[in-house]
């Protein structure tokens, strides 16, 4: 039991530190690839410390819808940290919920934060509100055919039973890649959202936290931060199976840890860098195409799922 | 127990059903007609007892006769509670639509009861169902589309649904809590009860055609929830989704029994049974809200309503967890149920054929798309009626509701999350009593184990622990609200929204209902057909004073099927004049006539 608590500690802790550090480097990447200097890779955890001292303003027509948003947000994001199988001998965090669990506890996150954007009355938070929950309409049965996929493939929608154990094959593969495009959705990337610009014909997620401040805002990027790293890990294990690095006895404890911390880490920053690339070299797609891009989304889902029912 | 009557497991569950709802309402029912005269107010009251008597009687009943005159009680009753409001003529209109509708759906039911009177010569409900072994298959499959248009008609399924956004927003709040709660469940009963046990699944199209029903009622059903303004009428429209999940589950049920699996059909029927008592409660939840709203501002539009928050803190905290829960938001009830229903078509996949696979796999997606169209609807219709400023003087003086109409919304919103979280004790019970009304010899599955759902059932392997779920999940809000309160900058401003520097924002700026539902409107534009009317008044050529713009969808259904029909109805009815001249011989002449064809007819068959 108390092995188990520290495992859930320890990973919320894993997300807690590493999370933000993702934003950072992608930014970072991205800068290069223009031709610039770029922010530190740690600019993500400074911004957090500043947010945290700010003053915090709130709009005088927000009702306490607005001032729960941010602590339900992260904390769901949070639960969902814990379904994720880093620390995969203690399956047992897992038993709290499977892979449709994640789906709605997503879903949770944002239907709060849709409604703290139309409860300050500004139209931005409107119309933000009202594409994100048109995005994630779009975007939710492709999610759902993806994982039903997955489910075919390895007989559980349990997180564990796709945790980068498996072999790779077709139908993983192109699962992996429907969630991928689920995962831009999800993450506010391009092609289908930009964090970088407050243009109100583009933004979504950005207009949808344009009146939060101060401590509010720094709970909020700390979910965006964890939700992004949850995707990334999904994505990691889905499409990136690797197994695990076999330990001979007398190999060290420190060796394994580290071994065993590479083959996370290091799938996980292979996802954010072709974020990156693809986030440079894809420009931004109109609201009303995002339907296409889902229909795209949903038929390599249907491929999946032939895939698996044939056993390619 | 009787000759008339038999209390099965099925009977206590929609009990459960009826009471759960019927209660509340009734409570809420008594400041809700406060302002109404006294004599008024206890017909109504009487009405409403027979109307929910009827419906307690109709579930326990034994015999398909007996059956039909409570379900004709039921519909009665429950017109007059529609039309009780006679002061609009919307009303009487929607009273009309609603009887013919439900009367038309009684049609094909007596009709498929008689059929079967042919067979078994008895109403009895067991000796129905013997002597329906027995029966052709042609007859059956007649029997069952009979029955299927009958409750489909009552339960709202698309394309039959076309009584429902009428009747419910213009009978009283109550009233559409328990019609939408109950009343359409009933329909659910009759398919268990007649088709299920009395004719027994016996082709594999049945199962298919309910979830293939289901799908497109769940569909259509939100999209247009998505589009109304009219806040009961929303309600009504996502009635129509939650019967089409419902339905869903029902038909993959009605499958699995004719795979002959067991297990896979009582998990389907358990997810059936669940987002049934599950819709009963978070939607005669709204609907009370809903009512409450009305009560508060005496308008159903929700582009004049906003900032209610403030002004009703109960009812917008009852309608916030209702709409959670019909979101599907865990780990409130209608998660679990929906959880279970994909779980269903999930793990149900597994033992298929290829095929039915890929079937499944649709279906799960579309029920995902659902449940996100849904969050969207609600999103929408707490986000425009609480949230933000008042768009009318009567939003602005909005006052919170009287004692007795909280105490019913209440209730019913504590109920929410104990079946939500309590989902765990819940389902055994609810698991015997879909392994009574599976048509299997009675077997019992098990879902959980200590606090979460598991199955060992090779092939449909999940688990998932709400309670578990939730306490990590208050654990972190716990610790990241001390993060909150106690760490970082405590310096707090209150100051205007944004308004880009221009001038104060007020409540024109804000986003509306319909420039929400925009980005779905011109999604599903193929299907819902949008079309604008504008309108400039010009004081000169180069000068517009006013310019009106109204925005509309085709209502297809109406436009392209019933509308038709009803011309062709009218058309032959007047034809038909012309074989009524007035003369009495005439008259004598066509009843002997009718007569004999009759006797020959029965001879016949």
């Amino acid at each position: 039991m108390i092995m188990k608590i520290l495992f859930f500690i320890a990973q919320l802790a894993a997300f807690l530190l590493f999370s933000p550090f993702l934003s950072g480097l992608i930014a970072r990447i991205k800068n290069n690839l223009r031709m610039r200097k770029g922010q530190s890779i740690f600019q993500p955890y400074f911004d957090l410390v500043k947010l945290f001292s700010k003053e915090n303003v709130v709009s005088g027509t927000a009702s306490w819808i607005y001032r729960v948003t941010p602590l339900v947000v992260l904390s769901a994001t949070l639960t969902a940290a814990l379904f994720v199988p880093i620390f995969i001998f203690s399956s047992s965090a897992s038993t709290a919920g499977d892979f449709l669990v994640l789906v709605f506890v997503f879903a949770a996150g944002r239907f709060f934060m849709a409604l703290s954007a139309l409860d300050t009355a500004s139209s931005f938070g409107g119309l933000g509100a009202s594409r994100e929950m048109f995005i994630s309409s779009l975007a939710e049965p492709v999610f759902c055919l993806a994982i039903f996929a997955l489910y075919l493939e390895f007989g559980s929608t349990g997180i564990i039973a796709s945790s980068g154990f498996h072999n790779f094959t077709a139908a993983s593969f192109s699962a992996g890649l429907a969630l991928f495009m689920v995962m831009l959705a999800e993450t506010s990337r391009i092609p289908i959202d930009n964090r970088e610009t407050h243009l109100e014909l583009t933004m979504i997620h950005e207009a949808m936290v344009l009146e939060y401040s101060g401590k509010s805002l720094a709970f909020l990027e700390m979910a965006g931060h964890i939700r992004q790293m949850i995707w990334f890990f999904l994505i990691a294990q889905i499409i990136l199976p690797i197994s695990v690095p076999t330990f001979t006895c007398n190999s060290s404890v420190i060796f394994s840890a580290a071994a065993w911390f590479l083959w996370y880490a290091g799938r996980i920053i292979l996802v954010a860098i072709a974020i990156a690339v693809l986030e440079v070299s894809v420009a931004k797609m109109r609201l009303f195409r995002a339907a296409d891009f889902f229909g795209f989304g949903f038929i390599l889902a249907v491929i999946a799922v032939i895939a698996a029912i044939i056993k390619v | 127990m009787n000759k008339w009557l038999t209390l099965d497991p099925l009977g206590i569950f929609f009990w459960v059903v009826i009471a759960i709802v019927s209660l509340p309402s009734a409570i809420f029912s008594i400041d809700y007609l406060k302002t109404s005269k006294i004599s008024k107010r206890l017909i109504m009251w009487l009405v409403l007892l027979v109307f929910v008597g009827s419906m307690t009687v109709l579930v326990v009943v034994n015999n398909a006769l007996l059956f039909l005159v409570f379900w004709e009680i039921m519909a009665f009753s429950s017109y007059f509670l529609v039309v009780s409001d006679t002061s609009h003529e919307k009303t009487v209109r929607a009273g009309t639509i609603y009887i013919t509708m439900t009367q038309l759906g009684t049609v094909f039911l007596t009709a498929g009861l008689l059929i079967i009177f042919k067979y078994s010569n008895s109403f009895d409900f067991w000796l129905m169902h013997r002597a329906c072994t027995g029966m052709p298959h042609h007859i059956k499959n007649l029997v069952f589309i009979l029955f299927l248009l009958g409750f489909g008609t009552k339960a709202g399924i698309v394309p039959l649904h076309l009584w429902l956004p009428y009747a419910h927003p213009a009978a009283p709040s109550h009233v559409s809590s328990i019609m939408s709660g109950v009343m359409i469940k009933m329909a659910v009963y009759g398919l268990l009860r007649f088709v299920f046990y009395i004719l027994g699944i016996d082709s594999l199209w049945w199962g298919v055609t309910i979830i293939i029903l289901g799908l497109i009622s769940s569909l259509v059903g939100i999209i247009y929830a998505l589009m109304d303004k009219d806040i009961k009428r929303l309600l009504a429209y996502s009635s129509i989704e939650n019967i089409g999940v419902i339905f869903m589950s029902l038909g993959l049920s009605a499958v699995f029994t004719r795979f002959q699996m067991p297990y896979f059909a009582v998990l389907a029927l358990i997810a059936c049974l669940y987002h049934l008592i599950n819709h009963a409660i978070f939607k005669s939840l709204l609907f009370l809200c809903a009512g409450s709203v009305y009560t508060a501002t005496s308008t159903k539009d929700i582009e004049k309503m906003g900032g209610l928050i403030k002004k009703m803190p109960y009812t917008s905290a009852c309608f916030l967890i209702g709409a959670m829960a019909i979101a599907a938001l865990p780990p409130l009830n209608g998660f679990v149920s929906e959880w279970l229903t994909l779980q269903a078509f999930f793990t149900g996949s597994a033992v298929v054929t290829n095929g039915y696979k890929l079937f499944f796999g649709m279906c799960a997606a579309m029920l995902a798309l659902t449940s996100a169209l849904a969050a969207a609807c609600f999103v929408k219709a707490f986000g425009i009626t609480f949230l933000a400023k008042p768009r009318s003087r009567h939003a602005e003086n909005a006052l919170e509701v009287p004692t007795l109409m909280r105490t019913g919304m209440i209730a019913l919103s504590c109920m929410i999350p104990v079946f939500g979280l309590g989902s765990i004790f819940i389902l055994p019970w609810l698991s015997g009593i879909a392994g009574y009304s599976s048509g299997f010899t009675p077997i019992h599955i098990t879902l959980s184990s200590g606090f979460s759902f598991v199955t060992a059932n090779p092939g449909a392997k999940f688990c998932f622990s709400p309670i578990a779920m939730f306490l990590i999940f208050s654990l972190i809000a716990i610790a990241a609200g001390f993060l909150y309160l106690c760490r970082g900058s405590k310096k707090e401003r209150s100051y205007n929204t944004w308004d880009c520097g221009y001038y104060t924002l007020g409540s024109r700026n804000e986003y509306t209902g319909t420039a929400f539902s925009k980005p779905f409107r011109l999604a599903f534009s193929f299907f819902l057909l949008p079309y604008r009317k504008t309108q400039k008044v010009r004081e000169s050529f180069y000068f517009v004073k006013t310019f009106s713009y109204e925005t509309y969808t085709t209502k297809v259904f109406k436009k392209y099927i019933y509308q038709p029909a009803l011309n062709a109805a009218y058309k032959i009815a007047f034809s038909m004049r012309r074989i009524q001249p007035g003369s009495i011989h005439l008259y004598l002449a066509y009843i002997v006539i009718t007569a004999v064809i009759l006797v020959a007819f029965m001879r016949k068959l």
